[in-house]
């Protein structure tokens, strides 16, 4: 090291003349540096230098460090990430209780929820919604999407899988595929179109915003429709726009993943779905009071 | 040893200390001659093993109990201190470092700025396997350099957690600049939470740590103050976005307490001087994911060296620290009174403290926190893609003959003109990236956003000039063009829209200048570190400007350097943002005897 140094010094007193002749040393002297990695470094090799009449002082004071004695072994990227414990596509998930809340119903008060979990990566991942009530000991309205969920663009991300519709009435099976993303403007936006058995068909749109009122009170409204293909009678449901609900809850995050909130609920039916609620002496048009817990982990 | 003289045993405590910060608010003070470094909290002044210096060096890695805010907590550090003890070497000196670890987890120590052989640089996967639980890796290299340098943890998040302390460097010709006394001043943070906790809920939810958010209150006040009109524009603007003008920093001081050599604000560091003495501070930004702005009221700062190599002297108010960087700052206090070190994150959710007294003691007063800024269309890049997913305004098919992966192997040479809107690699319209600059701007003489016009003469990159010109003469062969790209709201981040897990190593001809050149098409700062090799940033004129080995890119920024590619081998290159670089925000450099691709013209 120290002759290179000298060499360096040397090239910087007498200029280009010296820097060729430096360079023809060094690269005349290999064994110098003892090298155990032939294949992996080749000799190195001073860089060529088109130094000026005089070096900069900083140029002959760096000195390029050594090549390594124990060059490391090629690997896969598993087996780096595994070395590094560094791994960008490692899998995270998230759990969330979007809605777990009592409501003053029509019908009497009702237990309603609205989760959703994912497990994946970055791209890809395994997504699980869920929503119902229960409403004097039954579950009604009740579904669960399991889906695989693609990033597809800087927003949006692809959703394909199936639903199964469960609670009160028979059971439907549905293929789903959908989207769901951010749209402008932050409203998180959910559209699913289902195809189930004997040509049944549905649409399920939902957005949400958030608006804060300070860092930790914040207000959430909420759209949701479903449409039907056809009717579903055995479920109380007409075809073509079947219910409709908009919500406002106020939140206090007491931490981010835990927050109590109260809110109000305006649920319409329309169509052969109303005339159903209409037929059982109630009033298709609901207004509702909501209290519930969001929570996420 | 007489020039290392460490201070008052006075204030000792038993080894295994618990470092009281916003409970205990004891005092840690340094007081040598010459050097001093109080680390952190009560126990360290006095204590032997702060500052290990000479030929041969012992560091076991291992586990500390601490508590700064009042709640237990778990470090990761060397010898049983946190900071990690102050490494003295001296240049021309060939050091061994003996490193052991007694965790259960692997570990490894980067010595950070310092050129060394490939396979002593400390980075398990690319220089050596790691050092696992109960091992001992030798370290050996000569100390080719001097100033001021630290060390810290390559594996997973010991970094965040304690392993990180400083080196001092004594030239071979002594200093530059001389000084009566010094100082090193080491930022970092201490979070209570797991740092896996904070990378997951970072992934979960992205603005989690971020309580500086717009409000309906904000709009109102602003539509009071600037009219409805831009308020609403301003407002929608951000929406088709969808990012936020608050976005400043990942991880805040929700969830940090800024530290100073290991003592809280609270904790209050302190150093010693005499008055009309020239004191030097050896500033080192240690942390895993926080700027600061640092500024001693009353006091200029006279910058004498960044990241170890000394520059011209230049006198200011006030500089921002990158991750990573380091600068030598002198003060000459003429008053026998206190001064206080304030070092403000940049998102302005905290501070770290220290003060600097000719008497113990004395406090100065710990001035505000400045007004929370808010990133501008400057920071965006100029135009920014304001349509949201429209990219009628960047064609891809104005991008002149570009195959995927091209910039990757750094094959691309374009030419540069600093107004031309910039070219994307195709994965930066993947999903990965949500933000592409228009017209980034070089804006080397820009402060920053939150320290433009607030009236403090600020350090900018144009301010600094490397005395002793470049390490190398020759022009660059070529130019190798990469972006800083992420998702905030995914919190995924990557070079040139590639995470480190779907890149090639960017392959570096051995011998060659070339010239990087990092285009900033996200709107967070990224501090860009280069193992093994300098980084020679270009001014604006095309001109040799200073010598880094940590190069911050401000959001929307455009910036060039140059590397000479003498150092075998392959090396880190990553965000030394911590989470940034865990999200994939990491690339390998590979410097081989390349024969087909890459050669220098």
């Amino acid at each position: 090291m120290t002759a290179r140094v000298q060499l360096f010094l040397f090239c910087g007193a007498f200029g280009l003349l010296a820097a060729s002749f430096a360079l023809g040393q060094e690269s005349h002297d290999p064994a110098s540096r003892p090298d155990h990695s032939s294949s992996q470094s080749p000799e190195p090799q001073a860089p060529a230098s088109a130094a000026p009449d005089v070096a900069a002082e900083s140029e002959a004071a760096h000195v390029p460090p050594d090549p390594p004695q124990h060059p490391i072994r090629d690997m896969p990227y598993p087996e780096m990430a595994e070395t590094m414990q560094m791994d960008d596509t490692a899998r995270t998930s998230k759990v969330l209780l979007d809605q777990l809340e009592w409501r003053n119903t029509a019908e009497g008060s009702a237990a309603v929820w609205d989760a959703e979990a994912w497990y994946g990566g970055d791209i890809n991942k395994i997504w699980l919604r869920s929503e119902g009530e229960r409403v004097a000991s039954t579950t009604q309205n009740a579904h669960a999407d399991l889906l695989w969920d693609h990033t597809f663009s800087r927003w949006w991300g692809v959703q394909v899988g199936g639903r199964q519709d469960f609670g009160a009435g028979p059971r439907r099976t549905w293929a789903a595929i959908g989207v769901q993303g951010l749209a402008p403007y932050w409203f998180d936006t959910e559209a699913t179109f289902y195809v189930g058995e004997q040509g049944r068909t549905a649409l399920r749109l939902k957005t949400e915003y958030e608006l804060l009122f300070t860092q930790r009170l914040i207000l959430q409204p909420e759209g949701e429709a479903n449409l039907y293909g056809k009717a579903d009678p055995a479920r109380h449901l007409g075809s073509g726009l079947s219910d409709l609900e908009l919500g406002l809850r106020l939140r206090y995050e007491v931490r981010r993943e835990f927050a109590p909130y109260v809110g109000v609920v305006w649920a319409r039916s329309f169509g052969g779905t109303a005339d159903r609620v209409r037929e059982s002496g109630r009033d298709p048009s609901d207004v509702q009071f909501v209290a519930g817990l969001r929570a996420w982990f | 040893m007489d020039r290392f003289r460490l201070p008052p045993a006075a204030l000792s405590r038993s080894r295994r200390r618990f470092v009281q910060g916003l409970a205990g608010g004891a005092l840690a003070v340094a007081n040598a001659r010459h050097f001093s470094w109080a680390a952190g909290g009560p126990a360290t002044a006095g204590d032997a093993g702060a500052v290990l210096s000479g030929t041969e060096f012992n560091l076991e890695i291992g586990a500390l109990a601490v508590n700064f805010t009042g709640q237990p907590g778990i470090a990761t550090v060397v010898n049983g201190r946190l900071p990690a003890p102050l490494l003295r070497w001296r240049e021309g000196d060939s050091i061994t470092l003996r490193v052991s670890n007694r965790l259960s987890a692997p570990t490894s120590i980067h010595w950070h700025g310092m050129i060394v052989p490939a396979d002593m640089d400390g980075v398990p996967g690319l220089s050596f396997d790691g050092i696992g639980p109960g091992e001992t890796y030798v370290y050996r290299f000569k100390v080719n350099q001097s100033g001021t340098y630290w060390y810290h943890s390559h594996s997973r998040f010991q970094e965040q957690i304690g392993l990180y302390g400083p080196i001092v460097i004594d030239s071979r010709r002594g200093e530059r600049h001389r000084a009566d006394r010094e100082h090193v001043v080491l930022l970092s943070e201490w979070t209570d939470l797991d740092p896996e906790h904070i990378y997951r809920t970072l992934k979960r939810q992205s603005n989690y740590f971020n309580f500086h958010q717009r409000t309906a209150g904000d709009f109102i006040n602003d539509a009071r103050k600037q009219g409805w009109k831009p308020t609403m524009a301003d407002r929608r603007m951000w929406g088709q976005m969808r990012m936020n003008p608050t976005d400043l920093a990942d991880v805040s001081g929700y969830a940090y307490t800024y530290l100073i050599n290991g003592s809280t604000p609270a904790g209050n560091w302190t150093g010693l001087f005499r008055r009309g003495e020239k004191v030097r501070l050896r500033i080192i930004n240690g942390s895993s994911m926080s700027f600061f702005d640092v500024r001693i009221p009353g006091l200029k700062l006279t910058v004498v060296a960044a990241d170890g190599q000394d520059v011209e002297p230049v006198t200011v108010d006030e500089f921002r620290i990158g991750t990573a960087e380091v600068y030598d700052v002198i003060v000459e206090p003429k008053d026998d009174r206190a001064y206080t070190i304030f070092a403000q994150s940049l998102d302005r959710s905290g501070y770290a403290r220290g003060t600097l007294t000719p008497q113990l003691g004395m406090q100065a007063e710990v001035p505000a926190l400045d007004p929370r800024p808010l990133l501008t269309m400057v920071d965006m890049g100029m135009g920014h893609n304001m349509a949201g997913m429209d990219m009628s305004g960047m064609d891809m098919s104005s991008v002149p003959d570009m195959d995927h992966g091209a910039m990757d192997h750094g094959a691309m040479t374009m030419e540069h003109d600093m107004g031309a809107p910039p070219h994307h690699a195709p994965a930066e319209y993947g999903p990965n990236v949500d933000s592409l600059a228009v017209q980034p701007q070089s804006r080397l003489d820009d402060p920053g956003v939150g320290l433009r016009d607030n009236g403090r003469r600020v350090l900018t990159y144009a301010d600094l000039h490397t005395l002793g010109g470049p390490i190398d003469h020759r022009k660059a062969g070529r130019d190798v063009e990469l972006h800083l790209t992420g998702h905030m709201e995914r919190f995924v981040w990557s070079f040139s829209g590639q995470k480190f897990s779907e890149s090639e190593p960017l392959r570096f001809n051995y011998g060659e200048r070339l010239r990087l050149v990092l285009v900033n098409d996200s709107m967070m700062h990224h501090p860009i570190h280069l193992h093994g090799m300098w980084g020679e940033v270009e001014s604006e004129q095309g001109e040799f400007l200073v010598r880094k080995h940590t190069i911050t890119v401000q959001p929307g920024q455009r910036l060039a350097y140059w590397v000479t590619a003498d150092a075998l081998g392959r090396w880190a290159y990553h965000c030394h943002l911590l989470y940034h670089m865990e999200a994939g925000m990491f690339r390998e450099v590979h410097v081989e005897r390349f024969s087909n691709e890459g050669a220098p013209s």
